[in-house]
This record gives C-alpha cells, sequence and structure tokens, in this order.
C-alpha cells in the first residue's frame, strides 16, 4: 500500500507579537489550534492526533512543555507526539503530522509549533559556553554572519541586496495582519543606517524575537474532498522531504548546505517539479537574515550559483514579481522561533488555497514552503498544490 | 490584557503578571579520548588534530569523521599559524556574554587542518580584518596555561601577504556543495555513503 494523500483543511496563527503577556503558552497555543479548527469547522472532538512542535526547550526554561499543553490542545485521551529539529522544527513537525496521514493510521490530525521568546532567552540559550572552547559565541546572528560574509564574497553580490530583502519582505508584512512587524516608515536609508550587530549583518536585516503560534488541521483525502465539496478548499501536500547533516564535517558548505539541495531535489522529484523556477508559482523560505533569501534561492535551485542575488535585485521575487519570496513578511517580519518553520509551511498553503488576503499572489497553484534549523544542518520543506497529487 | 481583580485584603498591591526565575546550569563533561589529547596538547602548547582516512584533518579532533562515520586514529600536529576563511564583527552585547564590543571572531584555517575553528582576533582594528588574512596563535603565560582552547587568548596577524587563494572548505569548485549547476541538483553521491565507500567525489575527498 503506498502513501495516502493528505491534504491542509485548516490553518490558524496568532497574532504575533513581542509580548503576548494576554496569554500563558498554553493560551497562545490554543488561540492558533481554535482557529485552525474553525478554519477547517472541526471541534477539538474530531480530531484524532495532534503533534507539537518548539525550539529548543532550554529557551523558555520549560522542559517537555508539551506535557502540560496536552489538555489545553485537547488531546487528553489521545496521541500527543513532540517534535525536535531546532529552527526548522515548524516545518518538520508539520511533516510528521502529514506522515500520520499519508500512513493510513488517522484521518485528522491537528499540529501546533509555537515559541514564546519573551518569556526566553534565546541568545542566551544560543550561546551557551563550550567546555574548553572560547566564549565567542553570539546567537545566531554570530554563527550566520561569516556564512554570509563567505556568500557576498563567492557569489560577488553587492552590499545592498541585503537590504533590499529586508525593505521587500518587511513592506509584505504590512499586507499581513498577523505579522509582529508592521513598519510604516521603514525605507531602504533606515536600514542601511541601522546598526550592524553582526557584521556583515545590520540590525534592520534581522528577525525579529517574537511570541506567537501557528496551527494546522491535515486530512484525509476523504476529509478534504468533503471538504472541497463544501467549497473550502484543501491544499493538497504534493511532497515532503526533510535532511540533516553533519555540522563539523570537514567539507561542508556552510553557505549552500548539501542537505538543504538534496531536500528540495527530493521534495521537487515527489510533486513532479522538473524546473522549479518554472514549475512553482511561490514561495515561503525560511529568512531571519535578509542575505538568506540569495542563498536559499541557489541552494533550493531556483539559480544558479551566484545568480541568486540578481533575481532579488531584479524584482523578481516581489509580491508582483515572477516568482514571489516570503509574501507573508516571512521570518524578518515575524519569529515566534518554534512556529517560524510552520508559518512559512502555512503560507504555502494559504496561497494555493486562496486565502492569503492581501498578500495573496493572484493564481496560485502550486508553493513551497521551507525550513532550516541548527548550524544550517537541519533542512524541511513541503510542496502544496491546489490539484490533487 | 485582562484586568486581575484582587481579594479587598491585597487591593493596594501591584498584580504580578510575570516572574523571572534565572536558571543555573553546572555540568560534568566526559572529554573521551579525542578532546583529551587534543587538551594535553594545548597543556603543551601545540596544536594537535586527528587525521581520517583519506586524509582530512580534524582540529580539534572529535573522534571520527562525520562524514565517513570512522574513527580517526592518526594524531597530526597543525601548525599555529592560519588564515582567516570567513569572520563576523560582533557589535551585540546580551545576557551572558562575558565579550567586551565590538570583538571579530573568526574562522580560521590553521595551516595542516581541514575543518576551520573559531577563535578570536585581535592587534588589529575590526575593520580591517579580512579573508586570507595570515594569522599566528598568542598564549597565555607559561604559568596560566590550563587544558582550555582559552589557553590561546587570540589570533593576531602574522603580517604575511594575505592568501588571496585561500581553500575555503566546502568551497570546491567556487561553486560550492550545496549548489544546482546547470539546472542539476547536487546527488547524494558527492558525500561518501559510509557502508559502501562509494561517492565522496569532490575536492577534498580521496575517490
Amino acid at each position: 500500500m503506498g502513501k495516502q494523500r493528505v491534504a491542509v483543511v485548516g490553518i490558524g496563527q496568532t497574532k504575533h507579537q513581542a509580548t503576548r503577556g494576554d496569554v500563558s503558552m498554553a493560551g497562545l497555543v490554543r488561540e492558533a489550534a481554535l482557529r485552525a479548527l474553525a478554519d477547517a469547522q472541526m471541534t477539538w472532538a474530531d480530531i484524532d492526533a495532534a503533534v507539537v512542535g518548539k525550539a529548543p526547550d532550554f529557551f523558555e526554561g520549560v522542559m517537555m512543555p508539551e506535557l502540560f499543553l496536552a489538555d489545553a490542545l485537547g488531546c487528553t485521551g489521545k496521541p500527543l507526539f513532540r517534535v525536535h529539529t531546532a529552527g526548522s522544527v515548524g516545518g518538520s513537525t508539520a511533516i510528521v503530522a502529514a506522515q500520520l496521514v499519508q500512513a493510513g493510521i488517522h484521518e485528522r490530525v491537528l499540529t501546533v509549533a509555537f515559541e514564546k521568546q519573551s518569556e526566553s532567552e534565546a541568545m542566551w540559550a544560543l550561546s551557551l559556553p563550550i567546555p574548553f572552547t572560547p566564549p565567542l559565541h553570539a546567537g545566531a546572528g554570530g554563527y550566520f554572519a561569516p556564512h554570509v560574509r563567505s556568500y557576498i564574497r563567492r557569489a560577488k553580490a553587492p552590499d545592498h541586496i541585503g537590504i533590499l530583502v529586508a525593505l521587500k519582505d518587511r513592506q509584505n508584512g504590512l499586507k499581513n495582519p498577523y505579522a509582529h512587524l508592521h513598519e510604516h516608515d521603514i525605507s531602504f536609508d533606515s536600514i542601511k543606517d541601522s546598526l550592524m550587530l553582526w557584521d556583515p549583518i545590520r540590525y534592520a536585516e534581522t528577525c525579529p524575537s517574537s511570541d506567537g503560534a501557528c496551527a494546522l488541521v491535515l486530512g484525509s483525502e476523504r476529509v478534504a474532498d468533503a471538504a472541497a465539496a463544501d467549497g473550502r478548499k484543501p491544499a493538497w501536500i504534493q511532497g515532503t522531504a526533510m535532511r540533516s547533516e553533519p555540522t563539523l564535517s570537514a567539507e561542508r558548505d556552510t553557505v549552500l548546505p548539501l542537505g538543504g539541495a538534496l531536500c528540495a531535489a527530493d521534495v521537487y522529484r515527489q510533486a513532479g517539479i522538473t524546473n522549479p523556477r518554472k514549475d512553482v508559482d511561490c514561495v515561503e523560505m525560511y529568512v531571519p537574515f535578509s542575505w538568506f533569501e540569495p542563498m536559499w534561492l541557489e541552494n533550493l535551485g531556483f539559480a544558479e550559483p551566484g545568480e541568486g542575488w540578481k533575481l532579488t535585485e531584479a524584482g523578481v521575487t516581489a509580491l508582483d514579481g515572477d516568482l514571489p519570496v516570503n509574501m507573508s513578511g516571512g521570518v524578518l517580519c515575524t519569529n515566534p522561533i518554534g512556529a517560524s518553520g510552520m508559518l512559512r509551511f502555512a503560507e504555502a498553503a494559504m496561497q494555493v488555497r486562496g486565502t492569503a488576503g492581501d498578500h495573496q499572489v493572484d493564481g496560485a497553484r502550486r508553493a513551497v514552503g521551507h525550513a532550516y534549523g541548527g548550524g544550517s544542518q537541519f533542512f524541511a520543506m513541503w510542496v502544496v498544490g491546489a490539484d490533487k497529487p | 490584557m485582562a484586568e486581575i481583580v484582587l481579594p479587598p485584603s491585597i487591593r493596594d498591591v501591584e498584580p504580578v503578571r510575570s516572574v523571572r526565575t534565572p536558571a543555573q546550569l553546572d555540568y560534568e563533561f566526559t572529554a573521551g579520548d579525542a578532546t583529551t589529547r587534543f587538551l594535553n596538547g594545548i597543556v603543551n602548547k601545540r596544536i594537535i588534530g586527528q587525521q581520517a582516512p583519506g586524509g582530512r584533518v580534524y582540529v580539534p579532533p572529535r573522534g571520527a569523521d562525520p562524514e565517513l562515520g570512522q574513527p580517526t586514529p592518526i594524531d597530526v600536529e597543525v601548525a599555529q599559524v592560519g588564515t582567516v576563511t570567513s569572520f563576523c564583527v560582533v557589535n551585540l552585547q546580551f545576557y551572558g556574554s562575558v565579550m567586551e564590543i565590538p570583538y571579530v571572531s573568526a574562522l580560521i584555517l590553521l595551516d595542516g587542518a581541514d575543518l576551520s575553528i573559531m577563535h578570536l582576533i585581535q592587534e588589529i582594528p575590526a575593520d580591517q580584518v579580512r579573508i586570507g588574512m595570515r594569522v599566528e596563535a598568542v598564549w597565555r603565560d607559561d604559568a596560566d596555561i590550563e587544558p582550555t582552547f582559552e589557553s590561546v587568548r587570540y589570533f593576531r596577524p602574522t603580517g604575511e601577504p594575505d592568501d588571496v587563494n585561500v581553500r575555503i572548505p566546502g568551497e570546491g569548485h567556487g561553486t560550492g556543495l550545496g549548489s544546482w549547476v546547470g539546472g542539476v541538483a547536487p546527488t547524494e553521491a558527492v558525500i561518501r555513503n559510509p557502508r559502501t565507500g562509494q561517492g565522496g567525489t569532490t575536492e577534498g575527498g580521496d575517490a
């Protein structure tokens, strides 16, 4: 027996902001889950199982929060799973949930990912001293900045590309009512003049710290067909893939990791995509620092080596471009770390369902969601479409 | 935010909306064979790596080549000079950091090694550090040498000409391992399969 078909039939997310002091962690995940259930026209009783993801527990200092979240997520007496894959976890959590349906085990699976960064010390948690090693780590930015510098050198990219990405994504975020940052006054110059936090990465080219959650209801073919018959379009999952790779391998390419390219090739093969640039209508990719847009364009097969930044510069990745990237405003506007990957997957699904509101790409029928995590060592992707695979 | 209604007896008390509870983590670290050899080298002001089958030299050694999944049994001393392969100027002060900003954390490929280490660059203004710059280790005073890589206080420029063609690990063929060339994805074959010994066709491999 092959894989069963699976589709996204409900999508929910919280209003993301720096501090959601009005809700507890349980209230935060419940807000997203209730919206996804409402969208799917289901209740807790309809759900067979739940899959929860978040970034390392060290962030909030609450170990295994899925245990106390079980009742908030209506999971008492039902299967509940937790997924860990660092920053890519929102993506891989959705993939694990999809696999429960593909395997024919469950028909309706709720999947939720979250982070409450206001209760967290992510910079500290990402900079823990390693025994017998100089204490140089300075969060994710400190880790990724040298690799961004390598990309700029290798691709001979001009300095303003990072600024263009940040400007585009922040302007897209203005169209997304759930986005954390709504920077109406942002400009090329305000980004250029912002502090070099981790040279070559500026403050305004960096993601914010957000509280937020995202939830999806995944349904079997029967469930999705019933939704479609009721006028609620499902987003059919046409492929899912995950890859990992060793961080400390001698010939590892830290700029364009092999695992990322293999993940993309795998998911495209499943979806029947032979020319990603032509066959994909829009992409939500995990861009926590602006330079990762051109890097991932190359890593995911949308551009030749050294050419990714030229797509950005030419406006190809703008909302009205030939290959829109990060229509929602992306991680640069909203970063509840554990949820960030699932928000990418959710936006891709919203696009092919035609429910993305002001950031909808006209006629989007096939979209890619992408997440990465750790030291560019975990990758998760899915392809969703308006058409049944 | 929802209004919190307190009982009359404590009505004048400011409501508690959140609490901060700092946690501390003390842990014991078992160095293992490879790291012990490395740290014993440091005590003698020598930098000891290990060579994997095929010749790649890991510093600090972890005892195994993560790609091959095989032990790295041969100890190799590498140079205390190397080349900056990339770097970051950190201008951000954050909770828990002990560093004075700005500081330069650099990836340094020591001569004879195949993996860059991360260390501090000093004795040069941050805005003059460059990829290709040749640097050397500056050790603590002998009395202060301990079994930690922090016994190298920092690296400083040697004054040699830059190595403008510095080999950046993973950047083989100028495109990188994770590039699509001519619209074609790399394949699993570019990394060696430890079960079959097949693959590993890129620069730096021994295929």
